[in-house]
């Protein structure tokens, strides 16, 4: 079972619709206790990042957990800005503080939000990128962006007026700043080849 | 590089049982297109970069269809839905949400009550909030307008709502200025001196918008051919255009569109 952590924001009907497509079993979990059984966990996020940490911070240690088992985690958006440990959207708030770094606002002189298609530059070979190549686009949608302090945790970044963490990825813990449930064909292979792993 | 997006919409008379979708001229003359989610699918599978569903009928009794028409759309499209028409409240977007839709797109509520873009936006996100604004030109310069020069002529753009049906007064070029600072995420901009003529965008309007501010701007209204959007693209800094009618009746396909404006150095999504 594939769970989908509900913390109550946003609409996780379309990674609910994805994962089935590609043939999982997803569950929408609203409560941490419902973690401890999942073979792979699914973090979406959007909204701010403060509030985000307020709804989600009840299940930081379950999460935390999942992520010490070695169960694979994939965070979406917001669920790749909360591992780090906080975000210049909201000061105050702390992050899980998984991935050392911040978050940080997209450059001046660009649009706000990075809104679209953009193109993926891979940087290291990850497992969750079989079947897509250097170039190949995917749906953004978001305003801040994630800057690692250790680069290696990179595995894919886009080019929005700066260099723009895409992806990022360490040991069991996958996170993607696009949304491959609104991604077409090249976000449902992502989403199947995260389905894959939790198989293994 | 961030690629120019494509975006065909629906607009969907839901007052026959699962809808249909249907376009008019100058926001007049209807003229049937097919099922809302079928269309939807074939678009999907055709290039679309994101689709809009416009909900003509707008009344709060027909809102339970287009919920349906969003669940069942969204169990195999994937890529962005937005929808629009009648939303007049976070309870109502709210609905919308929940059927699967990523962004709502608000008109007469947010003229009538300019709160409401910030009431979505605190609880969905900025992003997750268009504002649609038809907008049409007016030649009486008054004092106070933003005044914009075109080939026609120097004019300012009033706002409409009620689906083009009344005017406001609203000066269309401030309100886009306003909207964004409410906290609105993206403009869909209609020229409804345009829109179903296939003359092509009303450039002078969407270059002025796009310059304004720094939401992404939706060109909307006259697109006739694959030409007028490569116009709208080299000309201003809209960042996606909407098209219907040249994609409902088999005109053009949306990849053939887009094919085409690759081969003229727009930066799209294949």
């Amino acid at each position: 079972m594939i769970a989908i952590v509900d913390y109550g924001l946003g609409n996780l009907r379309s990674i609910y619709n994805a994962l089935v497509r590609v043939n999982a079993a997803p569950e929408i979990v609203r409560e941490p206790e419902g973690l401890a059984e999942a073979d792979g966990v699914v973090v979406p996020g959007v909204g701010a990042f403060g509030r985000c940490m307020e709804k989600l911070s009840r299940f930081g240690d379950p999460l935390y957990d999942v992520r010490k088992a070695g169960t694979p985690m994939l965070g979406i958006c917001i669920g790749l800005q909360v591992l780090f440990e906080k975000s210049q959207e909201s000061p105050e708030a702390r992050g899980l503080g998984w991935i050392s770094g911040q978050v940080v606002r997209l450059p001046e002189d660009v649009n706000i939000p990075h809104m679209g298609w953009n193109n993926l530059s891979i940087k290291k070979p990850v497992d969750l990128l079989d079947g897509v190549v250097d170039g190949d686009m995917f749906y953004f949608v978001h305003s801040y962006y994630c800057l690692p302090i250790d680069r290696s945790v990179i595995a894919a970044t886009t080019d929005y007026g700066t260099d723009v963490t895409a992806m990022i990825s360490k040991d069991n813990l996958t996170a993607t700043q696009f949304h491959p449930e609104k991604s077409g064909q090249k976000g449902l292979r992502i989403l199947e080849n995260f389905v894959r792993s939790t198989r293994c | 590089m961030l690629a120019k997006r494509i975006i065909p919409c629906l607009d969907c008379d839901l007052g026959v049982p699962g809808g249909r979708v249907v376009k008019g001229i100058e926001f007049k003359q209807i003229r049937y297109a097919g099922i809302p989610w079928e269309l939807a699918g074939k678009y999907y599978e055709d290039g679309a970069d994101e689709i809009v569903f416009l909900d003509i009928t707008a009344s709060h009794e027909r809102r339970d269809t287009m919920v349906s028409v969003i669940k069942k759309t969204s169990e195999s499209v994937f890529v962005p839905l937005a929808v629009g028409g009648g939303i007049k409240s976070v309870e109502e977007a709210r609905e919308v949400f929940n059927a699967g839709a990523d962004k709502i797109s608000v008109n007469t509520s947010a003229l009538k009550r300019p709160e409401l873009i910030s009431e979505i936006a605190d609880y969905y996100g900025n992003q997750a909030v268009i504002i649609a604004i038809d907008a049409k030109r007016r030649y009486n310069l008054e004092k106070g307008r933003e005044i914009i020069e075109t080939p026609e002529g120097r004019c300012w753009f009033e706002c409409s709502f009620y689906g083009g049906r009344e005017f406001t007064g609203i000066d269309a070029l401030a309100w886009a200025k306003n909207a964004e600072r409410l906290g609105a995420g993206e403009i869909l901009l209609t020229s409804m001196d345009r829109d179903g003529t296939y003359d092509g965008f009303d450039i002078p309007l969407t270059d002025a918008v796009s310059r304004m501010v720094r939401i992404p701007v939706i060109a909307s209204g006259g697109v006739g051919k694959p030409e007028h959007m490569l116009e709208v693209f080299q000309k201003t800094n809209a960042s996606a255009a909407l098209a219907a009618s040249i994609f409902h009746y088999g005109e053009w396909r949306i990849q053939d569109v887009k094919e085409y404006l690759v081969e003229n150095g727009v930066h799209m999504r294949l």
